[in-house]
């Protein structure tokens, strides 16, 4: 059964934007408006972040989105009820991206579970590399939807390999030595490594971590990415417009805007 | 077959894809390099010629007297630095120069591990960068000097509680970004395999020394082991060689504020759970976000413990109990009074442990405390807690 994530990538006939925010950043109210916002305005895959109190991960941006939304309440039941009013009214794909231990607290086959009942399409588990990864990738055959593995320019070609055995949904390619945030340029590793990750695996390769303008998502897709990952660049916009609910949309908006536009 | 990132069900490698060939390096060259005699000599010169061990085992006369059985020391107290967290960092740092690494960089919570590993590094001609909680910043002044002095570079954080969680968080981020030229000196049993197992390995010198000695003064080993448990390399290190043994195990964790209050207590409080790279025992809310610990010890205020620690504990081997900051406090005095010691604030737990285990003992059983640090770094910070009373 194909999945609406690889449905979407192989349906578009074009690369994809996966638009990340942190859900219940900075409420839940607002969350859901800005994910409507961001699919209008042209995002592809919802990518929606569980918030972890502790995320190794996340650069600064990231990191005080999470504490906001924590701040505001948000806990799974939050990110559960986001996905599921998300998809009564729509068919984009969403991606839940997230951190172990709040998997593992759950539970992991309920987790898997309440995530795709709200109508969730894939998970990714920032810290669990291969050697952790199966009983969260047993979770997600188990619950219909795509378990989201990492590689990066540090994988070896004998563990891509291994992980894109083990994947489904598109091999996350992460982008920079480093944590999530803008970065200037594109690190030029990272072309030489997005086709060594196409030659082993027939998986869309997505990369992420540091892209945040229209001018580096080109770059990309002229790497032969099938997609971009944007995460920093729009969840700063909430940021920016923290008290104004209108100018915050209309800030993730214009930025998701931007950015689509380099893919069409 | 076991798997030997694990501890029964603890431990495990829960970091992002970007460090694992930094893991599987590190793995590689503690499984190669350690074991060669090249190492090792040069391991012993730094410890034996440059640390100073073996420490003492001492026998401890009015303490013996006070608590009823036959007390002894082990005194890395007296180890170069202060602590025996220089055990680890030089064994990390010379691994780490023999892999062609340049840089360490560590965390450090009351500020030891960040003294050793700036010691280690001046030793070794390497560069070192400490991250270190503004909130552990204030509370242990002196230590931040002394890492100034010795060259290296102690770096603020700010996120979160500012404190030893937050100080690793940063240098996990740093070494995702530096991998190629740096190595993350972990200071105690905690992160991802191999971490807890090559920390272990280099604390283990603390019990093998302990073991001998205490067959040399007494013929027979100790009847209990007493250690404080924050990460807790100094207890895995003193009871390694005596896990086999009847001798009885005891770790003292941070009771904090008492019952109901703020405290560190992970294993006797906490619930298992990933956090920095393992699986382990946290102090986290029911949706898996970690919570802020307390203790009057710095070394001490950390809301995870080591992967071993929580196979030790449910497999019963270990019994961990909890000290409060009063009863710590009370150790921290009565050590100093009795016997002239001056121990730090994480040990003062083990002390107070100690009381209350020796209450079980005979007058001829052998106990040791883990003295695994001294106080000076901390009489700023009880000069003020005592005030009038001092």
């Amino acid at each position: 059964m194909t999945s609406r994530i690889g449905e979407a990538f192989s349906g578009a006939g074009r690369p994809l934007l996966v638009a990340c925010l942190v859900a219940g950043d900075p409420s839940e109210e607002v969350s859901l408006e800005l994910m409507r916002e961001a699919e209008s305005c042209g995002a592809d895959i919802i990518e929606l972040v569980m918030p972890h109190s502790d995320p190794v991960a996340d650069g600064p941006v990231m990191q005080k989105a999470m504490q906001r939304a924590l701040h505001a309440g948000t806990t799974p039941g939050t990110l559960f009820t986001l996905v599921r009013e998300f998809r009564a009214r729509s068919g984009t794909p969403v991606l839940v991206l997230t951190y172990a231990n709040i998997v593992v607290q759950r539970g992991i086959e309920s987790f898997y579970r309440d995530a795709a009942a709200a109508g969730a399409d894939g998970i990714a588990v920032a810290d669990a590399p291969l050697e952790e990864a199966d009983p969260f990738c047993r979770a997600a055959r188990e619950s219909g939807i795509d378990q989201i593995l990492f590689v990066s320019q540090t994988t070896s070609r004998e563990r891509l390999e291994k992980i894109a055995a083990k994947a489904s949904g598109f091999l996350y390619l992460v982008a920079v030595l480093g944590v999530t945030g803008d970065r200037e340029k594109i690190d030029p590793r990272v072309i030489g490594i997005l086709q060594a990750v196409k030659a082993v695996s027939t998986l869309p390769v997505v990369p992420g971590f540091g892209i945040g303008t229209a001018g580096q998502v080109r770059e990309m897709v002229r790497a032969g990415a099938d997609g971009v990952i944007a995460g920093s660049a729009i969840v700063r916009e909430v940021e920016r417009a923290l008290n104004d609910p209108r100018g915050t949309r209309e800030a993730v908006g214009a930025k998701v805007r931007e950015l689509a536009s380099a893919l069409r | 077959m076991t798997d030997p990132s694990r501890f029964g069900v603890y431990g495990g490698q829960f970091v992002p894809e970007t460090l694992m060939a930094a893991l599987e390096e590190l793995e590689h060259a503690f499984r190669t390099i350690v074991p060669k005699e090249e190492f090792q000599e040069e391991m012993r010169y730094y410890l034996h010629e440059y640390a100073g061990r073996k420490t003492p085992l001492t026998f401890c006369r009015n303490v013996s007297r006070d608590f009823g059985c036959r007390v002894y020391l082990k005194r890395e107290d007296l180890l170069h630095s202060g602590a025996h967290k220089l055990n680890n960092a030089l064994g990390q740092a010379l691994l780490a120069r023999f892999m062609g690494k340049r840089r360490l960089i560590a965390e450090t919570g009351a500020g030891q591990h960040g003294v050793a590993t700036a010691i280690a590094g001046a030793v070794l001609g390497m560069q070192v960068v400490v991250y270190m909680g503004d909130e552990d910043i204030e509370r242990q002044a002196l230590n931040v000097v002394r890492m100034k002095m010795l060259g290296a570079q102690v770096t603020p954080v700010s996120s979160g509680s500012r404190t030893l969680k937050d100080a690793i968080n940063e240098a996990l981020r740093d070494w995702v970004a530096n991998v190629e030229t740096t190595h993350y000196l972990i200071g105690s049993v905690v992160g991802p395999h191999p971490f807890p197992t090559m920390v272990r390995d280099f604390q283990t010198v603390i019990g093998t020394e302990t073991r001998e000695q205490v067959l040399e003064k007494e013929g027979r080993l100790p009847d209990a082991i007493v250690a404080c448990v924050g990460g807790g390399s100094n207890a895995i290190g003193i009871f390694t060689p005596f896990l086999d043994e009847k001798t009885r195990l005891y770790g003292a964790e941070a009771g904090g504020e008492g019952p109901g209050g703020r405290h560190g207590a992970t294993l006797c409080r906490g619930r298992p759970g990933v956090l920095h790279g393992a699986y382990s025992y946290l102090i986290q809310d029911a949706f898996g976000q970690i919570l802020e610990s307390h203790s009057i010890s710095a070394g001490l205020d950390y809301p995870g413990v080591g992967p071993e620690h929580s196979f030790l504990r449910d497999c019963g081997r270990v019994s961990y109990y909890q000290v409060t900051d009063r009863e710590a406090l009370d150790a921290f005095f009565y050590l100093s009074r009795s016997e002239g010691i001056i121990p730090a604030l994480e040990s003062a737990h083990a002390v107070s442990l100690a009381e209350r285990v020796a209450s079980g003992l005979a007058k001829d059983d052998i106990l040791v405390i883990n003295l695994s640090g001294r106080g000076d770094k901390d009489v700023a910070q009880v000069a003020a807690l005592a005030g009038d009373t001092l």
